[in-house]
């Protein structure tokens, strides 16, 4: 194969490809070797750490499925509040007048330069002290206070960029055709922004999925990480049997969200009715959020 | 009204967000590039050993690969990368962390710097003779590496707010600090305000800057 930074091999190339891959299959094997080692020395692969797993159901009903069903209520309620919020704030930031472009361009900035975790933290003293969010609930509310507060600037910045990513023609032709600056953006720009944006936004959800194990670790809320924590206290310390199973939930809900988010892109690109603008998780630059927690 | 802050030591809690996040930095960008060279090369057993490590270090949350390293490899596996006091250990474990994360999206900044470059660019370069190295450092490279400052910024930004992950495992950073003084004090406001101020100083500037370098370097297609 070819690509900018190789020719198309020859058969020197090629012999020295296969040296290669010896070479750097033999290093894996040393690594995995020397891993397998450590955790066979500590008895850490003996079927008794690892058969909860697989025979019976407690493991999962009492503690896997419960966490998993928390994790996935915190994001769903987080990205619900977070994108009208989004949208609002986004659109705030391309208005024409300064009064309420530049006080939404402030807040949007301080809170994507603020940690999710300060956040949350805040959110929970926050509910104790102001509020009176019974304590068993309030792990759940300052994860989400936490969550929308960041994502909604992130979500912003996406609705704006999307917005922006729209040929100019666009509110052009339908200011030419006498339509209001309201009519121009709720009949015009957003649907077709939104459109474009789908893909980002999803791949946004990967990273709110990710960041309510924050509040499991942080702030006692019993989703999938601490009830993992619990699980691995109650089998006798098997905490790298419980990890790895958590672990493989994770990437598979995520990788599910990530082929979706892609799959959307594809096809949005493909399809002939948008004017074709697409935007990404790569794309929303200033954003870093698909790199957080 | 300030006089609480004398009995905590906020800058210390900060110059230890600072510490994590340079370390973890240079150990991702070192880690990031390698990877990011397994990506690209012309093996496909690296290629593939780079993307699988990307597609699952990118879906684990942070916090699962922090607690990870304290429970499972420093109490189960007694691995405590050569520290002996419980501080030293864990601020470690968090830079280990941080770094194995980390490292997975450097990789993916520095592959979406190659991939701006045209393969015209690079077969122009074959054509008037250039050799594998020439094409390399004299016109692939130059162009990747400055395609690339701005989402390695968007990474570094990331990884200073990340930082505070590391409150999970007791390492004494700025936000286990921020727990700690809202558990004993009743400044709620004055305190959140004083810690989100520090992360802003610490983020805005290097977004700013770096933002500027990076247009300013990128090459205009």
């Amino acid at each position: 194969m070819s690509s900018v930074l190789y020719d198309a091999q020859g058969p020197r190339a090629k012999r020295r490809n296969v040296l290669l891959t010896v070479v750097f299959l033999v290093l894996v094997a040393l690594l995995l070797w020397w891993v397998i080692g450590i955790l066979w020395d500590k008895g850490q692969l003996d079927w008794a750490k690892w058969e909860m797993f697989f025979t019976g159901s407690e493991a999962w009903t009492t503690y896997i499925l419960p966490g998993l069903w928390s994790t996935l209520k915190a994001a769903a309620l987080s990205v619900i509040i977070a994108l009208p919020l989004g949208a609002v704030f986004g659109i705030a930031r391309l208005s024409d007048h300064a009064w309420v472009r530049v006080p939404a361009g402030v807040v949007v900035e301080f809170f994507r330069s603020i940690p999710v975790l300060v956040l949350m933290i805040f959110g929970l003293a926050l509910f104790a002290e102001y509020t009176s969010v019974s304590s068993d609930d309030r792990p759940l509310y300052a994860v989400v206070t936490g969550l929308v507060l960041y994502n909604a600037s992130v979500l912003a910045e996406i609705v704006r960029a999307g917005i922006l990513t729209l040929p100019k023609g666009q509110s052009e032709a339908a200011m030419a055709i006498g339509l209001r600056k309201g009519q121009v953006m709720r009949l015009v720009l957003l649907p077709q922004a939104v459109t474009a944006m789908l893909p980002a936004i999803v791949s946004q959800l990967v990273v709110i999925v990710k960041d309510t194990a924050l509040g499991g670790a942080v702030l006692t809320y019993s989703e999938l990480l601490s009830s993992a924590n619990t699980m691995s206290g109650f089998y006798g310390a098997n905490t790298i049997a419980s990890y790895t199973v958590i672990a493989v939930i994770y990437i598979a809900l995520n990788f599910a969200l990530t082929s979706f988010a892609s799959w959307l892109e594809r096809r949005l690109r493909q399809g002939k009715k948008s004017t074709g603008a697409v935007l990404t998780a790569d794309d929303n630059q200033p954003n870093a959020g698909a790199v957080a927690a | 009204m300030f006089d609480f802050l004398e009995d905590y030591d906020l800058l210390g809690a900060f110059w230890t967000t600072v510490q994590l996040t340079l370390l973890s930095a240079v150990g991702s960008l070192i880690w990031g590039t390698l990877l990011a060279a397994m990506r690209v090369s012309p093996v496909p057993l690296m290629r593939g050993f780079g993307t699988a490590y990307v597609n699952i270090v990118r879906n684990i949350p942070l916090t699962v690969i922090i607690l990870f390293a304290s429970l499972g490899l420093s109490q189960t596996l007694s691995i405590n990368l050569g520290a002996d006091d419980f501080d030293s250990i864990n601020f470690r474990l968090a830079v280990l962390g941080l770094i194995v994360y980390t490292a997975a999206f450097v990789c993916e900044a520095l592959r979406s710097g190659i991939n701006t470059v045209p393969v015209g660019q690079a077969e122009a370069a074959r054509a008037i003779g250039l050799s594998f190295g020439q094409v390399l450092t004299l016109v692939v490279l130059p162009q990747a590496f400055r395609s690339s400052v701005t989402p390695l910024a968007n990474v570094l930004i990331a990884l200073t707010k990340n930082t505070t992950v590391a409150a999970a495992i007791g390492v004494a950073e700025a936000a286990l600090l921020m727990k700690e003084m809202i558990e004993n004090e009743a400044q709620l406001l004055l305190i959140s305000a004083i810690i989100a101020v520090g992360f802003v100083i610490l983020t805005l500037p290097t977004g700013l800057i770096l933002g500027w370098v990076g247009k300013k370097v990128a090459v205009k297609r």
